[in-house]
């Protein structure tokens, strides 16, 4: 369990990361922010990257900036900064609720928002948020800047559409409406674990009635989502019980479930009916 | 309670939960584990990618040191020998020779200068296997026509226990009712929190090698490394410094000691090898693979008359060394019938050999899946009977001691019956059942689960003789010396690496001289250092070590009442040993321990050849074992959607014969319910078709974090055993033993509602979600 040998950059500007980055990319570079991904993954050998782009030291990248709109999340901000509200829109509590089921309070101290993003494990909390709250992902290359809509940005299991010679700089996330009500649950075999399935629900009432309906799923498929079925059957509907049951049952029809050697189709949906479900139910209290 | 009488300082030590003197040096990070050690050169293995196969090749890399088999000629097999049960000897090459029967056999050792670069030339060597056809299934090795994975065993049965009481049939035939379960325990790793590990020094005056390596049994290590290379035993040093967590993983000869041992020889160096996290969980020994099929026939009054059982272990690709792979399925077959009184019996217990990692013995051994099995039948039977389950358990738990089982094995006084009513009345049943029917009520599933049971301790070399063990544990040996300057050391053969040792064994020695635990160090796991022994498993080295650390004390506490009585013109009768001296009763004429300890050096000529020079003593103790016995609760919170199960509460009433340090001893009991709530719900290794093993991280492989372990409540009897001289029986394994059981019959009461069954560990929310969903989901 150790790495195979590469080559370790240290920039200290942005513009000297990307440059460095369009050099290595084509020759298996990687950028290294919190590692907590990355680094057992090369020690198991899985990644052989020849060169690592390490931020950690690049100026101005560790930043939260908030325009009243939207909520920036540089690239080396930990996760352990949402453990608090980092803001008093309900998107800082919304956060700070799902950071507590990031892994464990070691990871969370040095993993990175963006660097979740740009892993794409299926299973990531990030990820999931990023998908529900349709956030923007900043790409920068030498080549210039882009902005990814999340749902275009996920392409698979541990896949995204950044290029290779492409630093993931930021996540901007909009702001909820003041009165947006949330509701996050997630399941795993034990307590810090990958989620197996896990839920993000945002809404608001509109005269006893939901309206604008967000019903994320992650872990489920290859990539996290918004899922319209379960929004369609909120949306217009008053909150109760049967509701959420409908809701959690049409997002379990709605999927194409992963599967793996102990988890067939039928109990990926099993836990999905229940996460949902569980998430709408917590957004009422 | 108070122990050894008026014997030693008055003030006892034994019965105190005195700190561990072992802790400081731990927790402050002083301790010594095999890494430490840094070494000229570094080896990784090389391992089968293939279940099954001749191997044609190895190719090593230009100007890289890559050693195979073909380079260890006259490096004898490891051949463990069994002398009953058909057993059909197998042997293994350290590194693979010619055929490869897992994936994570060794096949080579790349020799380098770093770690990191070993395993760089590890990715670069290249094996050439021709596969053949592979099987990871014991039920399925036992199928005609699948592939034989030894020749010298045709149907990959390697050893075949069976036995029938005379009187079964009638008995079986005549029964009122017959009880059924078929129970199936997955494969598991003992998951040591430092993985194995051996550094090999080549020290050019003496030609001797020293391997310190991540050991329970130092000195059956030498005797095997030596056997295998053919040198003699004192050209190799043996040293178990801090062993972090063994379990039985770390009783087994890895052969990956023998090729360092020798390339130490060859290159009259040092090398190092440090196992990772992958190689443990695909390659060191695996544990717990067994179907077993137990039938129970009752009386009309629900008492149990017979038993039969089919058991079926997975022992792996070979045998290890030294226990062979006899120690599951014959430890399951003679211990079967566990707490209750049934004098009729019958079992047909198999080995059976697949392309798999071999098994070796993990804390408890068969006993947690037997526990589980047998208490699986008796809450089958408490339904069949409409009995509460501890109705039924009251009607067949043993009472009456000395109690002979009908396999032969005495059992000594214990308290089965007395256990299970304290940990009934602490529980407080019928509060829970209350809670549980209101819990319902709202669509909350709650279960309460209890298993009684004996764990067999401390036994002797009578009780490893019974299975035909060519290598026969049993006995240990204790060396304590007083020196001149009046502090003592105890140089043991057992091989504590985690049980608290040096601080019970030195309770036991401070009561009999009348001194301070401190002013004594318990000294072990060093082949130079210490006396041959068996080292530390099987819940043995309290008993069997302690027993012989208290015959030599009390040696050393009579020659110092020897001496005292001479130097103090009394009669030995009349003298006391107490704070530090040897004191007249009811006099004022004392002298100090110190002083006699001194004189005993250096004034020999004043006892007028009345003593022998110096002051150490030997004990040894062979023990015929002894029985402890426990009763475990669990309460559970199964979420009928997730299939997860939540460990609200675990209680255990338990009799330990004499509590040598109550914080020790609860210590191993909370490791051992934590490590059986792992087994119960979390722990599984898993192959697929092709014999490649599917959880070979800690992200898949899951033991249980502090997360998952809830509350633990003891109890204590404390039932002093006849068969150990201390009093002390076992309990190294108890929790492991009891808490599967447990776990899993709170989870069936729990889903009773749905009329599910579940008798299969772990039982993971997949298994419950699908057990639920086939029941058709309704409460």
């Amino acid at each position: 369990m150790k790495p195979a040998p590469f080559i370790r950059h240290a920039p200290k500007t942005l513009d000297e990361a990307l440059k460095i980055l369009a050099k290595v990319a084509p020759q298996d570079g990687r950028v290294l922010a919190g590692g907590q991904s990355l680094v057992p993954i090369m020690a198991f050998r899985l990644a052989k990257p020849a060169h690592l782009v390490d931020i950690n030291d690049v100026a101005g990248l560790d930043k939260i900036s908030n325009d009243g709109k939207v909520l920036a999340i540089g690239a080396c901000v930990r996760h352990a900064a949402f453990h608090k509200p980092v803001t008093e829109n309900p998107l800082g509590t919304l956060l700070s609720t799902v950071a507590r089921h990031i892994a464990h309070y070691p990871i969370r101290m040095r993993g990175t928002f963006c660097g979740s993003l740009a892993h794409a494990d299926p299973a990531s909390e990030w990820c999931l948020v990023a998908a529900a709250l349709d956030a923007t992902l900043i790409a920068k290359s030498t080549r210039g800047e882009r902005a990814i809509a999340a749902k275009h940005f996920f392409t698979g299991i541990m896949s995204t559409a950044l290029a290779e010679d492409e630093l993931l700089v930021e996540a901007r996330l909009p702001l909820l409406a003041n009165d947006a009500r949330f509701g996050f649950n997630e399941f795993s075999r034990r307590a810090g674990d990958f989620a197996m399935a896990a839920s993000l629900v945002t809404y608001r009432l509109q005269g006893g009635k939901i309206a604008d309906a967000r019903v994320g799923l992650g872990g489920a498929e290859p990539s996290p989502r918004r899922i319209p079925e379960a929004e369609a059957a909120l949306n217009g509907q008053a909150p109760g019980d049967k509701l959420f049951r409908t809701a959690a049952a049409a997002a379990a029809a709605a999927i194409d479930p992963l599967e793996d050697h102990q988890t067939t189709a039928e109990y990926r949906r099993d836990l999905v009916r229940a996460v949902v479900r569980r998430a709408l139910e917590g957004s009422t209290s | 309670m108070s122990a050894h009488g008026t014997q030693g300082s008055g003030m006892t030590w034994v019965g105190r939960a005195i700190r561990r003197l072992e802790d400081p040096a731990l927790i402050t990070g002083q301790g010594r584990f095999t890494a430490d050690a840094l070494a000229a050169h570094w080896v990784r293995f090389v391992r089968s990618p293939a279940a099954a196969g001749k191997l044609r090749s190895i190719a090593a890399p230009n100007g890289t040191m890559v050693i195979t088999a073909a380079d260890l000629a006259g490096v004898k097999k490891i051949t463990p020998m069994l002398h009953k049960f058909n057993y059909k000897p197998v042997g293994q090459s350290v590194l693979a020779d010619s055929a490869v029967r897992f994936i994570g056999e060794p096949v080579a050792a790349v020799v380098a200068q770093s770690e990191e670069e070993a395993e760089d030339i590890v990715d670069e060597v290249e094996v050439s296997i021709d596969e053949t056809p592979s099987v990871a299934d014991a039920r399925a090795a036992l199928e005609n026509g699948a592939p034989q994975v030894h020749v010298e065993a045709p149907g990959n049965v390697i050893l075949e226990g069976k036995v029938k009481t005379p009187g079964f049939d009638p008995v079986w035939e005549n029964a009122h009712k017959v009880v059924k379960v078929e129970a199936r325990s997955r494969r598991q790793n003992a998951t040591p929190m430092e993985p194995r590990g051996g550094h090999a020094a080549y020290d050019a005056a003496t030609g001797r090698v020293t391997l310190t390596c991540s050991t329970q049994m130092p000195h059956l290590t030498r005797t095997a490394i030596c056997d295998v290379l053919g040198i003699p035993e004192s050209d190799l040093r043996v040293i178990a410094p801090d062993v972090g967590g063994g379990f039985g993983q770390k009783m087994s000869l890895p052969g990956e000691y023998v090729v360092l041992v020798w390339l130490a020889r060859k290159l009259k160096s040092s090398v190092a090898w440090t196992e990772d996290r992958r190689e443990n969980l695909i390659a060191a020994f695996h544990s717990r693979d067994q179907y077993i099929t137990l039938e129970g026939a009752f009386d009309k009054n629900a008492k149990l008359l017979a038993l039969r059982a089919d058991i079926v272990s997975n022992i792996g690709a070979y045998s290890c060394f030294p226990t062979t792979c006899g120690v599951e399925p014959l430890m399951a077959m003679a211990e079967m019938p566990g707490p209750y009184d049934v004098q009729q019996y019958q079992c047909l217990a198999r080995g059976v050999i697949t392309n798999t990692c071999t098994m070796a013995p993990y804390r408890g051994v068969s006993r947690p899946v037997i526990t589980f099995t047998l208490e699986r039948l008796m809450d089958k039977a408490a339904r069949a009977f409409t009995l509460d389950p501890v109705d039924i358990r009251r009607r067949n738990l043993i009472d009456k001691f000395p109690y002979k089982s009908a396999m032969g094995l005495e059992y000594d006084e214990a308290t089965y019956k007395e256990t299970l009513e304290m940990a009934v009345k602490a529980i407080d049943v019928s509060a829970f059942r209350k809670r549980q029917a209101a819990a319902r009520a709202k669509g909350r599933y709650l279960g309460i689960g209890f298993a009684t049971f004996s764990e067999r301790t401390g036994y002797g070399s009578p009780a490893f003789a019974a299975r035909g063990m060519e290598i026969t544990p049993g006995w240990e040996t204790v060396i304590i010396t007083v020196d001149p300057s009046g502090f003592v050391e105890a140089r043991i053969g057992s091989s504590p690496h985690g049980q608290g040792l040096r601080t019970t064994l030195a309770q036991i020695i401070a009561d009999e001289l009348g001194i301070t635990p401190e002013m004594i160090k318990v000294v072990h796991g060093d082949t130079d250092r210490a006396p041959y022994g068996w080292g530390t498993f099987a819940s043995r080295s309290l008993v069997i070590s302690g027993g012989a650390t208290l015959i030599a004390a009390q040696k050393i506490r009579t020659k110092l009442i020897k001496m005292a009585s001479h130097l103090l013109e009394a009669a030995t009768d009349d003298i006391v040993l107490t704070d530090g001296m040897a004191r007249v009763a009811g006099t004022d004429k004392t002298i100090a321990i110190a002083k006699l300890a001194r004189e005993a050096y250096t004034q020999t000529h004043r006892f007028k050849g009345d003593i022998e020079p110096g002051l150490t003593e030997t004990g040894h103790y062979d023990p015929p074992g002894t029985f402890s016995n426990a009763c475990h609760v669990a309460i559970v919170d199964v979420d009928v959607e997730t299939g997860h199960v939540k460990v609200e509460k675990f209680l255990v009433a338990e009799d330990a014969g004499r509590i040598i340090n109550p914080m020790i001893a609860e210590g191993q009991v909370h490791g051992g319910i934590a490590q059986g709530i792992g087994n119960a719900l979390l722990e599984e290794i898993i192959y697929d078709d092709s014999g490649a093993i599917l959880t070979a991280t800690l992200a898949d492989y899951l033991p249980p974090t502090a997360h998952e372990i809830p509350p633990i409540e003891l109890h204590h009897i404390e039932t002093p055993s006849a068969n150990s001289i201390t009093k002390a029986k076992g309990l190294g394994e108890g929790g492991t033993i009891g808490a599967p059981a447990a776990v899993i019959n709170a989870v069936n009461d729990a889903l009773s509602p749905f009329g599910v069954e579940i008798d299969e560990i772990p039982a993971t929310p997949q298994r419950i979600r699908a057990a639920i969903r086939n029941a058709g989901e309704a409460a």
